[in-house]
């Protein structure tokens, strides 16, 4: 229930309603997905309904309803146990592009050859984002880039072990 | 602007750099890349003229250089090129408003034109409180926004930096980094870069990828 805890974590500052609260993660989590509005609500109303956000006002001036969320006591103390939970590291570990060289072998150097110019593209227009970021684009631009060269390393190995493998 | 064309070039038995060609522009940012014993270095040193190709042609503005005699490629690397190694490669005795001003005063520009050109390429890459400090007391990125700052101090046509951030930690290397192409863009200047760091290659207008001497098939050039 990760959307959960970090809409939780944006309210402590003060109560929310759920426009503020989706653009608010969209910024603080730039580059993952932006969240969906319908989602935004789906998990408020999770919240509200296991007692861990409540509802602390209602607007609505001819426009359409505003509802302002608050954290619970609750709430706090959920967000404080996940905020402290340290994340099992994943037993499984796959992507397309690992599954693809799984499938083609030693076949598969020209693809890994065009896979990592895409890389490269992707990690150059990051670079170019960071120059002119605010500090949380530039945290989630480094979080991308770091996994994209962690991509590009295991291409260039197993681009060798590819080459040693087809020299032998 | 800068060109090479079917570069070739061995140490011994070792075939250092096969046919490799490639072009250059003005004020571009080109990333050498490939693993430890592709052919960067070579190259990069074929390219500012340290090392001279068995094989091929160096261009500079239509000027053929590998072929140049020495005192002549020499005052062409003196007057057209920069270079920022490793280890940023300063000269321990003198500050490091000193080390900037060196390569004008090799130019015979006079002592007071040298440091005052020296003072705003420093503050330029905002180092100017280490400009009276020996480089021994200067950290590792410090070090190497002096050398970036020697480097230009000329107004060379072409940077060529081997793994410039290559001793430094992440964000000490993007301090370098960021003052190396923001210096180079506002002048203009073309930075050839040798790297095997892909988030170092990334700051690149483009890659040329190096396998074995040669450019690697399927990466525009």
């Amino acid at each position: 229930m990760t959307t959960g805890h970090v809409l939780l974590g944006l309210l402590v500052e003060r109560p929310k309603h759920g426009y503020e609260l989706k653009k608010e993660h969209d910024h603080r989590l730039a580059g993952a997905k932006p969240l969906a509005y319908g989602q935004v609500y789906a998990t408020l109303q999770r919240l509200e309904r296991d007692g861990l956000a409540e509802v602390v006002e209602t607007q609505q001036e001819g426009g359409p309803e505003r509802t302002l969320y608050a954290i619970t006591d609750n709430g706090q103390a959920e967000l404080e146990r996940w905020l402290n939970t340290v994340e099992p590291s994943a037993p499984y570990v796959s992507s397309p592009l690992f599954a693809r060289v799984a499938v083609a072998g030693n076949a598969a150097d020209g693809y890994l050859v065009r896979q990592r110019e895409a890389h490269l593209a992707r990690m150059r227009e990051l670079t170019a984002e960071k120059a002119s970021g605010a500090p949380a684009q530039v945290l989630a631009a480094d979080y991308a880039l770091q996994h994209l060269d962690a991509d590009l390393r295991w291409i260039e190995t197993a681009l060798a072990r590819m080459k040693e493998h087809n020299n032998a | 602007m800068l060109e090479a064309r079917g570069l070739g070039k061995s140490f011994g038995q070792t075939r250092a750099l096969t046919d490799v060609s490639l072009t250059i522009a003005e004020g571009e940012l080109v990333a050498i890349t490939g693993p430890s014993g592709a052919g960067k270095s070579t190259l990069l040193n074929c390219l500012a003229g340290v090392v001279r190709p068995e094989s091929g042609e160096v261009v500079l503005d239509g000027r053929r250089i590998d072929t140049l005699p020495e005192a002549d490629l020499t005052k062409l690397r003196r007057e057209s090129f920069g270079i920022v190694f490793q280890f940023g490669e300063l000269v321990p005795e003198l500050t490091a408003a000193e080390n900037v001003a060196l390569p004008m005063l090799f130019n015979r520009h006079g002592r007071q034109e040298a440091m005052t050109v020296a003072a705003q390429w420093l503050a330029r890459l905002e180092v100017s409180d280490c400009a009276d400090r020996r480089t021994g007391e200067l950290s590792g990125g410090q070090r190497q926004r002096v050398a970036v700052a020697r480097a230009l101090v000329t107004g060379p046509r072409v940077i060529f930096a081997d793994e410039p951030t290559g001793a430094l930690d992440t964000i000490g290397g993007e301090q370098v980094m960021n003052a190396l192409i923001g210096a180079a863009r506002g002048s203009r200047t073309a930075v050839v870069l040798v790297t095997h760091d892909n988030r170092v290659a990334a700051y690149a207008d483009r890659e040329i990828a190096l396998r074995d001497g040669a450019v690697l098939a399927g990466v525009r050039r």
